[in-house]
């Protein structure tokens, strides 16, 4: 690992000015950003880290919604009650990174802000409509999740801004989340796919399904969405909206799998969470 | 690059140290503390082998920057014994033959101490998955997994 300057700022304000320098990398869990250092991928002259700004950790209720800090353990995000019971696919997102031991250390903001396709917590996050707040030294603003992105390890974040929150507004009545993998723990994900849903009677009032790992960047199978609203669950358009978060998938042939299976899984998992996220609701 | 001013409780002892930002967690306590009981493997998160307990919390100690563990309270392999008495999950690990080369296995019983602190009460099933980031090269998986189901079976009866 190359020598670094090393702040240990108190304020979000300190941190983005520090931030906002040239060579500078935020810390927060570590888990992406010391490996990468080590791999001289990642060979900041500074290194922030967040740990001693107040505030910027713990999950907490507002009314129907839940607030997530971007410095909470992704462990927290797993076993949390609340998470679990309203937005079941964002805590199984949570349990499926690395160890315990990396979920200890790993926060949901360096899931995120890391901006990788494959992230296990991002399809959840898309399924809950979550709005990201971002600080920096010229004040605040909040974005939605799936206008985040722009790329592999790109995000809209400009220099000097810090993502200090997830807001999570009122939950849909069940949600799910299957990452596709060959290993029980440690593995990435191939493909990662949620559902969530409201019903009314057996009628889907509401549904988002997010995916990961099949796009430049984490989307939301927004036709599939339209055609699921106001419809009952039947088997034709279960494999109607499959085939629709199929189309949305534009992925690549890496060492994990081709391009054609990951489509055509896409297809299937779309299915099966969807399923299950309508017998939770 | 300047050495920052780092304290730490390991094992009931405190170390003021003077350290360097780059140096891992697992650096510091091998060779600024010369606590070589904690091994390193991997270096990249994988293995589970460099695994300590920091703040109560199983943590991999080759991702923790030294500088970023000041104030907090480490227990390694080295503290887990108390008056000459082994912990249970060392006890279990000796009587039932849970290691072989033993480079993995200070991992393991971190590893497993802080799940039956969390909770004792898993099934083999659960303990088998909650170990999945501990890896033995050995694969002495059998006699480990029978070590800490034995020792989860010690603690609660004890409890």
């Amino acid at each position: 690992m190359k020598g670094f300057e090393f702040f240990e700022p108190t304020t979000l304000a300190e941190a983005s000015r520090l931030f906002a320098q040239e060579h500078a990398q935020l810390l927060a869990g570590g888990t992406d950003l010391v490996i990468g250092m080590k791999a001289l991928t990642e060979t900041p002259q500074s290194v922030i880290s967040l740990q001693k700004i107040p505030g910027l950790d713990g999950i907490t209720t507002e009314g129907d919604g839940i607030s997530i800090g971007a410095m909470t353990k992704v462990r927290e995000v797993e076993l949390s009650a609340d998470i679990q019971n309203h937005h079941t696919a964002l805590a199984e997102g949570a349990s499926e990174i690395g160890s315990i031991q990396i979920r200890n250390l790993a926060t949901i903001g360096g899931n995120i802000a890391h901006a990788s396709p494959a992230a296990d917590t991002v399809a959840g996050l898309l399924v809950a409509d979550a709005q990201v707040d971002i600080a920096s030294a010229d004040g605040e603003r909040s974005v939605a999740i799936d206008e985040l992105f722009t790329g592999p390890g790109q995000t809209v974040l400009a220099p000097g801004e810090i993502i200090t929150r997830f807001r999570l507004p009122s939950p849909a009545s069940g949600s799910h989340y299957i990452k596709h993998k060959i290993r029980e723990v440690m593995d990435l994900a191939f493909i990662g796919v949620a559902a969530a849903v409201n019903l009314d009677n057996g009628t889907i009032t509401d549904a988002r399904i997010g995916l990961a790992a099949v796009a430049p960047t984490p989307i939301r199978a927004t036709e599939a969405e339209n055609l699921l609203r106001g419809n009952e669950l039947t088997a034709e358009l279960l494999q109607q909206a499959g085939e629709a978060a199929a189309a949305a998938a534009s992925p690549i042939s890496d060492l994990r799998c081709s391009a054609e299976h990951r489509k055509e899984m896409v297809d299937v998992l779309t299915r099966r969470t969807l399923q299950e996220a309508v017998a939770r609701a | 690059m300047a050495k920052h001013p780092v304290s730490l409780k390991v094992n009931g002892d405190d170390y003021d140290l003077l350290i360097e930002p780059r140096k891992t967690l697992l650096a510091v306590l091998r060779d600024t503390i010369g606590l070589t009981g904690t091994k390193e493997g991997c270096s990249t998160g994988d293995c589970g082998a460099c695994t300590v307990i920091v703040e109560g919390k199983a943590v991999t100690s080759c991702m923790v920057l030294g500088v970023t563990a000041s104030g907090k309270e480490i227990t390694t392999i080295e503290g887990l014994a108390s008056d000459g008495e082994l912990h249970p999950v060392q006890q279990a690990f000796i009587n039932t033959g849970g290691y072989q080369c033993g480079f993995c296995t200070p991992g393991f019983i971190m590893a497993s101490k802080a799940l039956l602190d969390e909770n004792p009460e898993r099934s083999e099933e659960e303990f088998r998955h909650a170990l999945g980031g501990n890896i033995c090269r050995c694969t002495g998986y059998t006699k480990i997994l029978e070590a800490v189901l034995k020792a989860a079976e010690e603690v609660q009866t004890s409890a």
